[in-house]
């Protein structure tokens, strides 16, 4: 028989912790398989995040290091600036990279740090049972926006793909979604763009990965991705918002 | 040369080349050494967004296998406190420096000795310790580096130089060992990528489990057991006949030296007992001590922080006086001499 589809090498067997319906599993995913189509499992290292994929150190077979919360772009700067010719990413959710870390990403991809940051947007605080996060959207009901996100009480979400764009650190900076396979595709295509951009020593790379959380949202896995298309995708538009990777040599 | 720059030069002879810190008074004299010196020696000198990327930037750095470093003062290391307790628990060594400044809060930019609490105690959270030195001339600045980085490099424990403003700014008279003296030593745990030759390697603090937590925890309290063992440091000075032993170290000790001797012109007979590694705290030192002499002053600069690890010791055998100053006041060698003969009942 043919072997038509298989779990990629650089996964390692570990039952994952997420919840049914929740998408890191798809983006961990892809993740994996960037690293083993481009042959790079014994030079990576991976940085995981605290929230929901903390325990990601766990899912991958390449080194990995388990960060404080939002200190992970720190954490890789310290490994890439000691082992340049190695790969570096890191692995976070809003709250880690859009709440608590925002010093670290911004500066991190303000140096123009060679690394590479999966940041996954699910609008919520998934690991500590659905709080609002930075990229909480107006209106959202979350445990603590009981009565929705009152931009006047609680403040305006961050673009962290607008906001970095306006760095010249950056040398790659995309919005996907994993909604549908169409843009599994995309998703899987910008992340390898972002791996390989580091390979190439171009700088800093993030891929912003809009996402769900079903359980936090309230709704079932299906409901969970319609929810996403009607209103994160309005609301944080999916493109590329920095591309310098054709630039020049470096 | 000056302490702060002979530090700094001591840390790349000892196989440090990366650097991360952030500015503040009265340590910057390491980072611009660093700056400077760096990139001259293949290193990297990084000036991070804040204190805290600084000591995560460490962390990194140590989890790759490198020799690494920060330094601050005393506010600045308050805010390293959750990378420190982050690098503790995932058995990491580095080198962190404190040049203490008077506090709280902002406090002030003179010398001062009351991080004592901070770094030996209260250095992030959790069941930890941190090995601890304490210098007190320049050139005990120099050979520190080269011992703390072997002992963190051998116990796997983060390494804290605590200075202060005073030995930070002193110009003395110092000699380097030879830079093949900083013995190497495997890290087989370092996150370098596998290379397809091992399985991965994982650094680590989360331990869900309550059992393996604590069975965690246990394993690395067998360790400090050890350096509790083997590596407590301490000076002391005409102690032979001492009725009475001044406790001090760093920059006080200095002091009390000055007061001892003109002390023991009067004829009294008072020594000093120099702690150098603040923890472990030299116990076997003061524990000797209480069995000999009358009584013990402690004279730090500080409302009275080291004077608890004595008293644990002496544990009320003999009487444990204080003499401090705070808030970057240094006391004279005149003022501790007072509170001898006020203590030896000799003349005022």
């Amino acid at each position: 028989m043919a072997i038509v589809y298989k779990k990629p090498s650089t996964l390692t067997d570990a039952t994952l912790s997420y919840c049914p319906g929740c998408t890191h599993g798809i983006i961990q995913k892809l993740v994996a398989e960037t690293i083993e189509e481009l042959g790079i499992d014994g030079i990576t290292i991976g940085v995981a995040p605290v929230g929901c994929s903390v325990t990601a150190y766990d899912y991958y077979t390449c080194d990995m290091v388990q960060a404080a919360h939002g200190r992970a772009p720190a954490v890789a700067t310290g490994l890439k600036r000691s082992l340049p010719d190695n790969v570096v990413f890191t692995y976070q959710g809003d709250g880690d990279l859009a709440a608590i870390g925002t010093a670290e990403t911004v500066h991190a991809a303000t140096r123009g740090e060679n690394i590479t940051v999966i940041f996954v947007n699910n609008a919520i605080y998934g690991m500590t049972g659905g709080q609002m996060a930075p990229t909480t959207l107006p209106g959202q009901v979350t445990q603590t926006t009981p009565y929705g996100r009152d931009p006047k009480v609680a403040g305006w979400p961050v673009h962290v793909c607008e906001m970095l764009a306006t760095l010249d650190g950056p040398a790659y900076l995309e919005r996907v979604t994993v909604c549908d396979i169409p843009n599994i595709r995309k998703a899987k295509a910008a992340i390898k763009k972002a791996f390989q951009a580091q390979l190439a020593g171009k700088g800093f790379s993030m891929v912003e990965v809009v996402s769900t959380c079903p359980t936090n949202w309230g709704l079932t896995p299906v409901e969970a991705l319609d929810w996403l298309k009607d209103n994160m995708l309005p609301y944080y538009p999916l493109g590329v918002y920095k591309d310098k990777t054709g630039e020049g040599e470096n | 040369m000056k302490g702060n720059e002979a530090l700094a030069e001591a840390a790349i002879r000892a196989g440090c080349r990366h650097y991360f810190g952030y500015p503040i008074t009265p340590q910057t004299e390491i980072a611009a050494y660093m700056a400077k010196r760096m990139p001259k020696v293949g290193g990297t000198f990084l000036q991070a967004e804040s204190e805290v990327a600084a000591i995560n930037m460490v962390l990194g750095a140590a989890a790759a296998g490198v020799r690494a470093m920060t330094s601050s003062s005393s506010p600045g290391i308050s805010l390293k406190s959750e990378g420190i307790s982050y690098i503790a628990a995932c058995d990491l060594p580095c080198l962190i420096v404190d040049v203490m400044r008077g506090g709280p809060g902002l406090g002030g930019i003179q010398p001062s000795q009351a991080d004592y609490w901070q770094v030996t105690r209260g250095l992030g959270h959790g069941d930890k310790q941190l090995l601890v030195f304490a210098p007190s001339t320049v050139q005990e600045m120099v050979d520190t580096v080269f011992n703390a980085y072997h002992k963190a490099d051998t116990y796997r424990i983060p390494a804290v130089i605590l200075a202060d403003g005073m030995l930070g700014q002193m110009m003395e008279p110092v000699s380097f060992p030879d830079e093949d003296k900083a013995e190497a030593i495997e890290k087989p745990w370092a996150t370098n990528g596998h290379k397809g030759k091992r399985t991965h390697n994982i650094v680590n603090s989360l331990l869900l489990k309550p059992e393996q937590l604590e069975q965690t925890v246990f394993e690395r309290a067998k360790r400090y057991e050890q350096v509790k063992q083997n590596e407590q440091l301490w000076e002391e000075y005409r102690m032979e006949d001492a009725t009475l032993a001044v406790v001090a170290y760093g920059a006080s000790a200095r002091i009390a030296m000055n007061a001892i001797d003109a002390a023991r012109e009067s004829g009294l007979q008072v020594g000093l007992i120099r702690p150098i590694s603040l923890w472990p705290f030299p116990e076997k030192a003061i524990e000797a001590a209480a069995g000999k002499v009358q009584g013990f002053l402690c004279v730090e600069m500080s409302m009275g922080q080291m004077i608890e690890d004595v008293r644990l010791v002496v544990s009320g055998r003999k009487p444990v006086a204080f003499y401090g100053r705070t808030g970057g006041i240094i006391p004279t060698p005149d003022e501790v001499l007072c509170e001898i003969k006020k203590l030896m009942g000799g003349e005022r």
